[in-house]
């Protein structure tokens, strides 16, 4: 139980870790209501999300499917799965991580969790309106802000107090040192709402003038990826990585390096979505530019995950935890090296307007972040119920199910859209056989949802175990392997 | 990097660097755009549209066509657009003024249709199209918008709005005919109004090489 805190291992400086077991139980259970709240609610949109987008993609290559029902259009299904996954899913997902981690790297406990509480169903509801505003026809059609102009405010309303309470997590936090993954949550719970303001201000609310929006409308869609889940997902890598293996991180400026390069280059993307559109050229070459300089803190950042691993990839075999957050911190690094080769205007020309990007876009939203979540519940959920995961298989069949689904999708989607892109290129070729090369590509593309889907009701079902019956069925951690287990902890890690 | 303070001035900055080139120049710059006088008709450029094509503008956001379709001529060192029968010219800032929502689109999952007004200018070719993409495009993967139409019995003489030249299986009983509603008659009256050749000086038609 007393394995040596991080911070006290990471920081010279400070005293020794006066976090006791006791103390930090205290602060986890502080904060229990409203993040399983938030990580339920997720779940469910989850596989509301995943579904429709299952339909979406099987319409695709069946565009006779439900082809009188309105609200079951294509162009529908899809925004309503973008926005279920990404609001409904993704941000719940990653407000739950953060807030259990700024707590306990605060050092506080979660004061008032009913404000909490009601923040997340109020979301929920936002979620819900927005969802129905989608499907009945009242969508924007703008990427990443299909919703209503009823829904946004809902929505905006519930983060702004969530926002707020970490923040003053934050001011009365406990501890001098303010460890790395402290610096990308207290910048990614300040960003976000500026992002969502700023773009629903200026698109839903009062919209400017065409000509304007495709700036404003790429750079929002960009960045709430760069510097919003980006962030909580590289804090959560920062957290549990060094957590689980029980040794400080690689390097302390590499970290910072990582940090700022982020800050300032992520920020200025979004234009390369709109390489030769009709916009001022600097802009899109500031675009291009940045996306190219973030080979510095993807490289920097995985450079250090992977010296702190170093030496200690035998804990994959029995940590679940941190299987899934290392598949998801190499799938950072792919998915933004991949980022800037896409930015790069040679390649773009290609892949511009072609599946390549939405292999691209799931790349990053699911073996990153979503594989990086999953992660951080096995771990967070047992200390919130006070109980074991029910079964070590299940976990086992909900990380493979999802890996081999993920990279199945990420790989169809990729050369299918690059043959796509090479016949909308190619002078020569018709815009029928664009269709063609990708049909078949789009079929695996059908398959791989549902391999994804399976991970997800086996995930859905251990968490319901979970909340139901908390640890009935076992005494000791979920290890995938426990005669290697080196762990001195008592829970699940 | 123990200073909260110091912290939060350096994201706010990095943040606003980028919030100023990126949201608050095109505020300030493309949100003004203004048309500008057509010297061989006197009237302006680019041309004003009817109401019932900027309603159809909410057809086709409702609908999500913007999902599969772009609405941009790139420029061409670039990209193939021109070359490939897109447009003539290059789409530049001007060319949208008019957008409610300016759709320019992600994907070509289907053809780009900034100019889908000139290459079609049949309306019943559109209806036809919408109610039943394969009937005119054998191998398209379009779904079929039949939900904008609707089947009703011929009551005395046959609709002038009914979809001509329906055939096979969809073609409706005898007796009975497919009529557009509002939202279909407003959605192909904005496919007729997307025609983006004509002349803007800053975007000069390529010369032959």
């Amino acid at each position: 139980m007393n394995s040596p805190s991080l911070l006290s291992t990471i920081n010279p400086a400070t005293e020794p870790d006066k976090l006791d077991s006791v103390e930090r139980a205290e602060i986890d259970a502080s904060t229990r209501g409203p993040v399983l709240l938030f990580f339920g609610t997720a779940i469910f949109w989850l596989l509301m999300g995943s579904l429709l987008g299952l339909i979406s993609a099987w319409k695709i290559t069946n565009p006779g499917l439900f082809d009188s029902i309105s609200w079951l259009t294509f162009g529908r299904l899809r925004p309503a799965h973008l926005n279920l996954v990404a609001y409904g899913w993704a941000v719940p997902a990653a407000i739950g991580v953060g807030l259990w981690l700024t707590a306990r790297l605060c050092r506080v406990p979660l004061l008032h969790a009913k404000l909490l509480i009601s923040s997340a169903i109020v979301w929920n509801l936002g979620i819900l309106v927005g969802l129905s505003g989608i499907l009945i026809g009242d969508g924007r059609s703008i990427e990443w802000l299909e919703f209503p102009a009823y829904a946004t405010p809902i929505l905006f309303i519930a983060y702004a107090c969530i926002s707020v309470w970490t923040i003053i997590m934050f001011r009365f936090r406990k501890s001098g040192h303010i460890y790395v993954s402290q610096w990308y949550l207290f910048a990614a719970f300040l960003w976000f709402p500026w992002l969502y303001a700023t773009a629903n201000i200026l698109l839903v609310w009062q919209p400017v003038q065409g000509p304007a929006q495709g700036a404003i409308n790429w750079w929002y869609a960009h960045n709430v990826l760069g510097l919003w889940f980006t962030p909580i997902g590289l804090a959560a890598a920062y957290y549990f990585i060094p957590k689980v293996i029980g040794r400080p991180i690689h390097s302390y400026y590499l970290s910072i390096l990582g940090f700022w390069s982020l800050a300032l280059f992520y920020s200025w993307n979004g234009m390369h979505h709109l390489i030769g559109g009709p916009f001022p050229a600097w802009m899109v070459s500031a675009s291009v530019v940045a996306s190219v300089m973030m080979f510095i803190p993807v490289i920097t950042t995985a450079i250090n995950h992977h010296m702190t691993m170093k030496g200690h990839f035998e804990a994959l075999n029995w940590s679940p935890t941190l299987r899934f957050i290392v598949f998801g911190a190499v799938s950072y690094t792919v998915v933004s090296l991949q980022g800037t080769s896409m930015a790069i205007p040679a390649l773009n020309s290609i892949t511009h307007f072609t599946d390549y990007t939405i292999g691209h876009a799931h790349l990053g939203l699911y073996a990153f972040f979503t594989m990086i979540m999953f992660g951080s519940m096995y771990y967070i959920v047992p200390r919130l119920v006070g109980g074991e995961w029910p079964c070590a298989n299940l976990i086992r069949w909900h990380f493979w199910l999802s890996a081999v689904g993920i990279i199945l999708m990420v790989g169809a989607l990729t050369l299918g859209g690059l043959l796509q892109g090479l016949a909308l290129y190619d002078v020569a070729s018709t815009f029928r056989s664009s269709i063609e090369f990708a049909t078949p590509f789009r079929v695996l593309r059908g398959i791989s949802g549902f391999i994804l889907m399976g991970g997800q009701l086996v995930f859905a079902y251990l968490f319901v175990q979970m909340l139901l019956k908390p640890g009935s069925q076992k005494k000791s951690p979920a290890h995938f392997d426990k005669s290697d287990n080196s762990s001195n902890d008592s829970v699940a890690i | 990097m123990n200073k909260l303070p110091l912290i939060f001035v350096g994201i706010f900055l990095t943040f606003t660097s980028a919030w100023i080139g990126l949201v608050a120049y095109p505020t300030l710059n493309l949100a003004n755009v203004e048309p500008i006088p057509d010297e061989e008709t006197g009237g302006v450029l680019p041309p004003t549209t009817s109401g019932m094509a900027i309603a159809g503008q909410k057809v086709y956001a409702s609908a999500g066509c913007m999902y599969c379709h772009s609405q941009q001529v790139r420029w061409a060192p670039l990209s193939t657009d021109i070359a490939k029968g897109l447009g003539t010219r290059q789409t530049v800032a001007r060319d949208y003024i008019r957008e409610k929502v300016a759709f320019l689109g992600t994907m070509r999952t289907g053809p780009d249709l900034s100019n889908i007004g000139v290459r079609q200018t049949d309306a019943n070719w559109h209806h036809l199209h919408l109610f039943e993409p394969r009937t005119v495009t054998e191998w398209s993967i379009m779904p079929s918008y039949r939900y904008l139409y609707k089947t009703q019995k011929i009551s005395g003489q046959p609709s002038n709005d009914a979809i001509q030249g329906l055939r096979g299986p969809h073609a409706p009983k005898p007796g009975y005919e497919v009529v557009p509603s509002v939202d279909a008659k407003a959605l192909v009256a904005y496919m007729l109004s997307l025609k983006k050749n004509y002349k803007l000086p800053e975007s000069p038609e390529p010369t032959a090489k």
